[in-house]
C-alpha cells in the first residue's frame, strides 16, 4: 500500500535563474542559440531580453520530481509545452520561477505527476507531467 | 512556403555514438542544481543498483539537439531555423541513461501540418545503446512561424 495517492502535492521547489545560470546550462546541455545569453540576438528576434532554455526549465521542473522520487532512475517519462519564456534580466536577482507538483493518478505503483511552472504570475510550461514509480516511504 | 508534407516518415542516419562520462552527467546536474548522490558518487550508484552513476531525466536533451540539428539543416526540408521554437518536448526512458553508454540516435520525421500560418515538424530521436538495446524515445515539436505571422 502506497500513500501517495491522486491530490498528494509534491514539495514545491523555488528556483532564481540568473544569466549566470544560462551561461553555465548552455555549456551543459551544449544549446548555445545566442537567445540565452546575448541580449542584442534575443531583442533583434522581437523576444524582450534574454530568455531562459525552455529545456532548461523543464529540467528544473523535474528536479522538482527527482528530489520527491529519490532516484532519476524513477522517472519513466517526462513531458513538457513550451508556451511562454522566461526572461532573465540582466542584474544580480534574476527571474523567480516557481513550481508546484500534484499526483493525478496512480496506476500500480506508477504515479502522474502534474507540474506547473510559473513566472511572474503566469504559466511558463503547458501540461507538464512526469511518469514516477512512487518512491518507497521512509 | 510551408514544409513539404511528404518528409513525413523520412530517417536520418544514425550520428556519431555519444559517450556518457560521469563528469558530463555531474556538469549537467550542477547547472540544473540536482544534488543527487546517485548522478555523482558511483559507489551510492551502485549500493542502489546502478552499474554507474545516471543522468537526470532531461539530460538526453544533449544528443536529442543533435537529431533535431540533423533534420533543421537538410537543405532539402529548408526550414527556417530563425524563425523556429521548439514547442514541446517529451522522454520516454526504456531505461535509466548510466555513465559508459554509448549511445547512438536516429533521427526521424514524425509529423509536419500547418496550422493558422505556422509549420509545426515533430522530430523522434530513437535512442540505443551500444548493444542496439532501445534506452529513450525522445520526441520534439518545432514550430516554425509564418512569414506573415
Amino acid at each position: 500500500m502506497s500513500a501517495v495517492d491522486v491530490g498528494y502535492e509534491l514539495p514545491p521547489l523555488r528556483v532564481t535563474v540568473t544569466r549566470a545560470d544560462l551561461v553555465r546550462y548552455a555549456g551543459a546541455s551544449l544549446d548555445f542559440n545566442p537567445i540565452h545569453w546575448n541580449e542584442r540576438v534575443a531583442t533583434s528576434v522581437g523576444l524582450p531580453n534574454v530568455i531562459a532554455h525552455g529545456m532548461f526549465t523543464m529540467a528544473l521542473a523535474n528536479r522538482l520530481v527527482t528530489e520527491w522520487a529519490g532516484d532519476a532512475g524513477n522517472v519513466l517519462e517526462c513531458s513538457a509545452r513550451f508556451t511562454r519564456p522566461v526572461v532573465v534580466p540582466d542584474d544580480d536577482q534574476g527571474a523567480l520561477v516557481e513550481f508546484t507538483g500534484k499526483v493525478t493518478a496512480v496506476a500500480d505503483t506508477v504515479a502522474t505527476v502534474a507540474i506547473t511552472a510559473t513566472f511572474e504570475g503566469k504559466t511558463v510550461l503547458g501540461k507538464a507531467v512526469a511518469q514516477v514509480r512512487i518512491p518507497n516511504p521512509r | 512556403m510551408p514544409l513539404d508534407p511528404s518528409f513525413v516518415g523520412r530517417s536520418y542516419s544514425p550520428a556519431a555514438a555519444f559517450e556518457v562520462t560521469r563528469g558530463k552527467i555531474s556538469e549537467f546536474c550542477d547547472a540544473i542544481g540536482d544534488t543527487s548522490p546517485l548522478s555523482r558518487d558511483p559507489e551510492a550508484a551502485r549500493a542502489a543498483g546502478y552499474r554507474d552513476v545516471i543522468a537526470p531525466p532531461t539530460f538526453l536533451t544533449i544528443v536529442n539537439l543533435g537529431a533535431i540539428e540533423a533534420i533543421i539543416s537538410d537543405p532539402e526540408l529548408g526550414l527556417d531555423y530563425s524563425r523556429m521554437v521548439h514547442g514541446l518536448q517529451s522522454f520516454t526512458h526504456h531505461r535509466p541513461v548510466v555513465a559508459g553508454d554509448e549511445l547512438a540516435l536516429t533521427p526521424h520525421v514524425d509529423d509536419i501540418f500547418a496550422r493558422a500560418g505556422n509549420d509545426f515538424l515533430t522530430v523522434r530521436a530513437e535512442i540505443a545503446d551500444a548493444a542496439g538495446e532501445p534506452v529513450c524515445t525522445a520526441k520534439a515539436q518545432l514550430v516554425v512561424r509564418g512569414a506573415e505571422a
